[in-house]
C-alpha cells in the first residue's frame, strides 16, 4: 500500500542576519492511510517547521524549501498555494498546542466550525451549522447546539482542545497533524484528549501524525516513532522498538533523562550533558556528537545517514556505531549502567 | 452592563462639576483682562466700569458667584450670557455646534478610510515600496503643523486664491440645511487637512498592531482550515486588529467636537472652537464656562462610549 | 523525628469577586484554598501536586507569606507569620525563598545577571565590603553551573536552562532554610529538566535545604520528593510518603492522576485501566459541597454528597480525605501492576 503523505528529505533553510539557520536538514518519513505516526524532539528539533512548511504555513520570504512531500502523489513542496489552501482544512488537518489562542477571541466557537466546513464544501448556513453542532457532541462536548454559541474563552482547556479538534475533522481529512495538542493541558484531560484522538483516528480510518515532545505520550497513541535532533531524524522504529530496543544515543539520552512512573523512585536521572547545538554553526561530522558519550573520532568527521538496521529494514538509525555495539551499549544501560561504565566496557573493550 | 453605566454616569456628572470648579478658579487666578474693564468699552470712567461690574456679578464673592453658575445651570440649564454681548451662551454653543460637528465627523470618516486602508496594505505588504512611501508620507502628516497644511491646501487648491482653483476656499462654509451641495464642497479642504495627521497615525496604528495580529496563533489555524487569505486578512486579522483604533478614534472625535480651533480658523468656519478661542481673548467668563463644559462633556462621554463599544468588539471584556 | 519548619494550620484563602454601582459588595469568592494543613519537616522535599484551579501555588504563596491567608495560620520556625508586618518579616524573607516556573519572566531583562543574583545582598545589607558581593555572585554562579565570568551578561543572552539556574543562584544567595520551588523545570526542554532536577537534589544535599516542590508532574514528583501533598479544589486529599503514594494510592483522584500519566512504555499503557473521569474540573468559584471530588468520583456513594471527609490516616499510612479509599487491587489496576489487568 502506498503511503498517504511522503515525505522525501525536506529541507527548510531561513536566511537571516545571523546566518542560514538549518532547521529541517534532510528529512525522510512516510504515514501510511490510517495509521499514527509520533514525531518527537525537543524545542529546535525541527519537528514543527516541518509538518509547517509541508502545508505551506510557513513559506516566509527568506525560507529556502527542497525536497518533496508527497501527499496521495500530489507534492506539496511544489504545489501552488492555491492547491495547498484548497487541501488544508480539508484533506489535510491541523491542530496546535495551545487552543486558548488558537481560536479567534471575538468570535463564537460555533461560527468558528462553519466557516471551516463554508470554506471548502457549498453548504448553506444552517446546514453547515447542523453538522458543527455534530461534531461538536462527537468530540464529547456536552451540550453541543448551546455550546455552539459560546465564545472560546467560555470554554475550559479541555473543551477548547476538544473544540479544536472537532474543527478540524469537521471536514473529514485523511490526515490530522497535531503538533503538541496537549501539553497546554493538566494530566487528566491530556489522557481525555488523547484517548480522544485514538478514538476518532479508527472511526474515521484517519492517519495521524502526532508532534510532541513527551515521550509518554507516544508511547500511548503512535504506531511508529521519529525521534528528531537538530532537524534530522536521528531514530525512526515501530512504538515497541523505540522503547525496547533503541539504537541511537540521543534516544536513551531521552529515556534515561526523564523521571519515569515504572522505573525504581530513586534510580538517578541521567542527564544529557550540554545544550541542543545552534541551527547556524551545527558541529561537524555527527550532529549529536559533542554530546554523545560514546563518540569516537570518526564521528567528529562522518555525518551518519539514516539507514536501517541489519535484520528490520522498518528499524532506521543515523549512528555510526555499528548496530552490534549499539544493541550492547542499550543492554548495559538498561541494566543500569551509567553512560561512562558502559562505554567503558563495550566501546572501548574493542568492540567499536 | 446597565450598572456599570449607570456607575459611569454617574462619575460623569462629578467629573463635569469639577471641571467647571477648576475652569472658574483658574479664570480668577491667572492673570487676564478685566472683563468689565473690556465691555465698558474706550476710555471707561470708573463709575461705569462698577456698574458693569455689578451687573454682571463680578463684585461678589467666588464662591458665590460660582454657586449663582451652578445654580442657573442645574436648575434652568442656563449658562448665562457672554460678558461680551449678552447674547445667550447656551444659544451661541448650539448655533455653533453642527459646524464643528460637521467638521469632526466628516474629518473621522475621511482619516479613517485612509487610515485603515493604508495601514492594511503597509503591513501586508510589509517593506514593499508603497510601504515605505506610505509611511514616509505618514511621518509628514503627523509633523506638519495643521494650520500649515490648512493655508497650503488654501493656496494650492482654493478657486479664489489658490493655484488649482477647485475647491471653495476660506470662508465658504454654509450649513447643511442651508445649502447641501455648498456645504459639501466647502468642507472638502478642511476635512482632508483635519484628517491629515489623524490618518497617518492610525495608519502606522494599524499597521504596527495588524503586524503582530498576523503572527497569532489564531491567523495560523485560520490559514489552517484553508480559508482564502483575503478572509484571513479581513475577518480574522483586522477584526483583532481595529480594536485599538476604536478607542483611539472614539477619543480623538470627542476632543473635535469641542472644536478644532486651528482648522475653523484657517478655514473661517464658524464653529465652537472659534468661538472658544474668542472667548478666551475677550475673557468672556460663561462662554469660557460653557465650551469648556461642552468640551469636556464630549470627551467624557465619548470615553464611554468607547469603553462600552468595546465590550461589542471583545466578548471577553465584561463589565460587572 | 524531624521537626517541623513551617506549620499550616487550617489556612484559607478566598479571592473576592466584588460587584456594585457605588459601593463594591462581595457577591462571592474563588476559594482558592480551602482549609489546609501540613507540616513541611526540617531537611524534607515535599511534593505538592494537582492539576489547574487546585490551589498548590496560592499554598505556595501563602507559606513564604507572599499573600495572606483570609483565615488559619502559618508559622515558620515556632513563629506565626500569618499576619506580620513588613518590617518584622523582611528578616524572615533570608530564610525562605522561591524558585519561579518561567526563566524567561521571572529575570528582569534589563539587569545583569550579576545583579540579579546579588539582589538578595542588596535587599538585606548584606556582603557591602568591596568586591565581596562579586565574589560571592561568582561563587554561586559556579555553585549552580554557570560560568562566572559571564556575570556582566543579560538573561535574554542565556538558555531557559542557563535561566533557571540563574533564578536558582538568587534563590540560594542568602542560604535560606527553605526553598519553595514552583514548577521549577515546567517550561524547560526535557533533556534539560533533568539537569535542572539533579542541580536542586544536589544543592539540597549540600546546603541542607529543605525544598517544597509545586508541580503538575508527578513523575518529577515521586523523582524528587520524600513526601507528597495530593490537591483538588483547594484541599489536600492525600498526604503521603512517596513509596506509598505511588504504589499504594488510596485517594480515587489520586487513581485517577496516576492511572493519567503519559509513562514511556507501551506495553505499561496498554496494561493500565484508565479511570479518567469525564468533564472537567468545577470551577473555584463555586466547589460541590462535601466531597469536591464526588461528582466525578467512580466510588461516589451517597455519604460522600453529604459529609465531607477529612484527613484521616489509612492503612498505608498515608492520610487520606475518603469514604471508601481505593483498595490495593484497584490501585494496582490505576498503575498497571495487577496480576489480572
Amino acid at each position: 500500500m502506498s503511503p498517504l503523505l511522503e515525505v522525501d528529505d525536506l529541507r527548510v533553510h531561513f536566511e537571516t542576519e545571523d546566518g542560514l539557520v538549518k532547521a529541517v536538514d534532510g528529512v525522510s518519513f512516510s504515514v501510511e492511510k490510517g495509521k499514527v505516526l509520533g514525531i518527537v524532539g525537543e524545542s529546535g528539533s525541527g519537528k514543527s517547521v516541518s509538518m509547517l512548511t509541508v502545508m505551506g504555513l510557513s513559506r516566509s520570504r527568506n525560507a529556502r524549501i527542497s525536497g518533496a512531500a508527497r501527499f496521495d502523489g500530489q507534492d506539496l513542496i511544489q504545489a501552488s498555494a492555491e492547491d495547498l489552501r484548497d487541501l488544508r482544512g480539508n484533506d489535510v488537518a491541523m491542530i496546535f498546542q495551545d487552543p486558548l489562542s488558537s481560536l479567534h477571541p471575538f468570535y463564537k466557537v460555533g461560527r468558528q466550525l462553519v466557516e471551516a466546513i463554508q470554506a471548502h464544501k457549498y453548504v448553506n448556513k444552517s446546514e453547515a451549522k447542523e453538522r458543527a453542532i455534530e461534531f461538536l457532541g462527537m468530540v464529547g462536548i456536552p451540550d453541543p447546539r448551546r455550546r455552539f454559541d459560546n465564545y472560546p474563552h467560555e470554554f475550559s482547556g479541555g473543551m477548547r482542545q476538544r473544540a479544536m479538534i472537532a474543527m478540524a475533522l469537521v471536514n473529514e481529512p485523511r490526515l490530522l497533524i497535531a503538533d503538541e495538542p496537549t501539553t497546554a493541558l493538566d494530566v487528566t484531560v491530556q489522557a481525555q484528549i488523547l484517548d480522544l484522538i485514538a478514538r476518532l483516528q479508527t472511526e474515521l480510518e484517519m492517519a495521524v501524525i502526532l508532534i510532541t515532545h513527551d515521550l509518554g505520550v507516544v508511547a500511548e497513541v503512535t504506531d511508529h516513532i521519529g525521534v528528531m535532533y537538530a532537524g534530522r531524524i536521528v531514530e525512526h522504529a515501530d512504538k515497541r522498538d523505540i522503547f525496547r530496543a533503541p539504537e541511537h544515543p540521543y534516544t536513551w539520552g531521552l529515556l534515561q533523562s526523564i523521571p519515569r512512573l515504572d522505573r525504581p523512585r530513586d534510580e538517578p536521572l541521567v542527564p544529557i550533558p550540554g545544550r541542543p547545538p545552534s541551527l547556524i554553526t551545527l558541529p561537524t561530522g555527527c550532529n549529536f556528537h559533542p554530546r554523545c558519550p560514546y563518540v569516537r573520532p570518526r564521528h567528529r568527521e562522518v555525518d551518519p545517514r539514516l539507514e536501517p538496521v541489519p535484520e528490520d529494514p522498518a528499524h532506521r538509525v543515523a549512528c555510526l556505531l555499528p548496530s552490534e555495539t549499539r544493541k550492547r551499549l542499550w543492554q548495559e544501560l538498561s541494566a543500569g549502567k551509567a553512560p561512562e561504565e558502559a562505554r567503558a566496557e563495550i566501546v572501548e573493550g574493542g568492540l567499536a | 452592563m446597565t450598572t456599570y453605566i449607570v456607575r459611569r454616569l454617574l462619575w460623569v456628572i462629578v467629573l463635569l462639576f469639577l471641571v467647571s470648579a477648576i475652569t472658574f478658579v483658574i479664570f480668577f487666578a491667572l492673570p487676564s483682562a478685566d472683563p468689565a474693564q473690556l465691555r465698558a468699552g474706550r476710555q471707561p470712567n470708573p463709575q461705569l466700569v462698577e456698574a458693569i461690574r455689578h451687573k454682571l456679578g463680578l463684585d461678589k464673592s467666588l464662591p458665590v458667584q460660582y454657586y449663582r453658575y451652578m445654580k442657573g445651570l442645574v436648575l434652568h440649564f442656563d449658562f448665562g450670557y457672554s460678558y461680551q454681548n449678552n447674547i445667550s451662551v447656551k444659544q451661541q454653543i448650539f448655533d455653533r455646534l453642527p459646524a464643528t460637528a460637521s467638521l469632526a465627523v466628516g474629518a473621522a470618516v475621511v482619516w479613517l478610510v485612509i487610515g485603515i486602508s493604508v495601514g492594511t496594505i503597509s503591513a501586508i505588504k510589509r517593506r514593499s515600496l508603497f510601504d515605505r512611501v506610505a509611511m514616509g508620507g505618514a511621518l509628514v502628516g503627523i509633523s506638519a503643523p495643521v494650520y500649515w497644511l490648512g493655508l497650503l491646501s488654501l493656496y494650492l487648491f482654493a478657486n479664489d486664491i489658490g493655484k488649482i482653483k477647485i475647491f471653495p476656499g476660506s470662508g465658504s462654509y454654509v450649513p447643511l440645511s442651508e445649502d447641501p451641495t455648498k456645504w459639501f464642497t466647502s468642507l472638502i479642504l478642511p476635512w482632508f487637512v483635519l484628517a491629515a495627521s489623524f490618518a497617518a497615525f492610525y495608519a502606522r496604528l494599524l499597521r504596527g498592531n495588524l503586524i503582530e495580529v498576523m503572527s497569532e496563533d489564531y491567523i495560523r489555524t485560520a490559514r489552517a482550515k484553508g480559508l482564502r487569505e483575503r478572509r484571513v486578512v479581513l475577518r480574522h486579522g483586522i477584526r483583532s486588529a481595529i480594536t485599538p483604533i476604536v478607542t483611539a478614534a472614539g477619543l480623538d472625535i470627542g476632543i473635535l467636537l469641542g472644536g478644532a480651533i486651528l482648522t475653523e480658523s484657517v478655514f473661517n468656519i464658524p464653529g465652537i472652537g472659534r468661538l472658544a478661542y474668542d472667548s478666551i481673548q475677550q475673557s468672556d467668563l460663561p462662554m469660557i464656562q460653557g465650551t469648556v463644559l461642552l468640551g469636556a462633556f464630549f470627551i467624557v462621554m465619548m470615553n464611554l462610549v468607547v469603553d462600552v463599544a468595546y465590550a461589542f468588539i471583545d466578548p471577553r471584556v465584561r463589565y460587572s | 523525628m524531624s521537626e517541623a519548619l513551617v506549620e499550616v494550620r487550617d489556612v484559607v484563602k478566598h479571592f473576592p469577586i466584588t460587584s456594585g454601582i457605588v459601593l463594591q459588595k462581595q457577591v462571592g469568592a474563588v476559594h482558592a484554598v480551602d482549609g489546609v494543613s501540613f507540616d513541611v519537616l526540617r531537611g524534607e522535599t515535599l511534593g505538592i501536586v494537582g492539576e489547574t484551579g487546585c490551589g498548590k501555588s496560592t499554598t505556595a504563596r501563602l507559606i513564604t507569606r507572599l499573600l495572606q491567608p483570609t483565615s488559619g495560620t502559618v508559622s515558620f520556625e515556632g513563629r506565626d507569620i500569618s499576619h506580620m508586618g513588613r518590617s518584622e518579616i523582611k528578616p524572615l524573607r533570608k530564610e525562605m525563598q522561591m524558585i519561579f516556573q518561567d526563566p524567561y519572566s521571572s529575570l528582569n531583562p534589563r539587569k545583569t545577571v550579576g545583579s540579579i543574583i546579588a539582589e538578595p545582598f542588596k535587599i538585606h545589607g548584606l556582603k557591602e565590603g568591596t568586591g565581596e558581593r562579586k565574589r560571592a555572585v561568582q561563587q554561586l554562579m559556579e555553585q549552580v553551573g554557570l560560568n562566572p565570568e559571564h556575570f556582566n551578561r543579560y538573561p535574554h543572552e542565556f538558555s531557559g536552562g542557563q535561566r533557571q539556574r540563574i533564578g536558582v543562584a538568587r534563590a540560594i544567595a542568602l542560604q535560606p532554610k527553605l526553598i519553595i520551588a514552583d514548577e521549577p523545570v515546567s517550561a524547560l526542554d526535557v533533556s534539560i529538566q533533568a539537569q535542572i532536577l539533579n542541580l536542586l537534589r544536589d544543592l539540597q544535599r549540600d546546603l541542607g535545604i529543605t525544598l517544597v516542590l509545586i508541580a503538575h508532574d508527578l513523575s518529577v514528583v515521586r523523582h524528587m520528593c520524600d513526601r507528597v501533598a495530593v490537591m483538588y479544589l483547594g484541599k489536600i486529599v492525600e498526604l503521603a510518603d512517596s513509596e506509598t503514594l505511588y504504589t499504594r494510592p488510596r485517594h480515587p483522584y489520586t487513581g485517577v492522576l496516576l492511572s493519567a500519566v503519559p509513562v514511556p512504555d507501551p506495553e505499561l499503557t496498554a496494561a493500565r485501566r484508565r479511570q479518567i473521569p469525564g468533564g472537567d474540573v468545577p470551577s473555584p468559584t463555586n466547589p460541590p459541597p462535601a466531597c469536591r471530588f464526588h461528582p466525578r468520583c467512580p466510588k461516589v456513594q451517597q455519604i460522600c454528597r453529604e459529609d465531607e471527609p477529612l484527613l484521616s490516616p489509612k492503612d498505608s499510612g498515608a492520610l487520606t480525605a475518603c469514604h471508601f479509599p481505593l483498595t490495593d487491587n484497584e490501585a494496582a489496576e490505576r498503575l498497571g501492576t495487577a496480576e489480572h489487568a
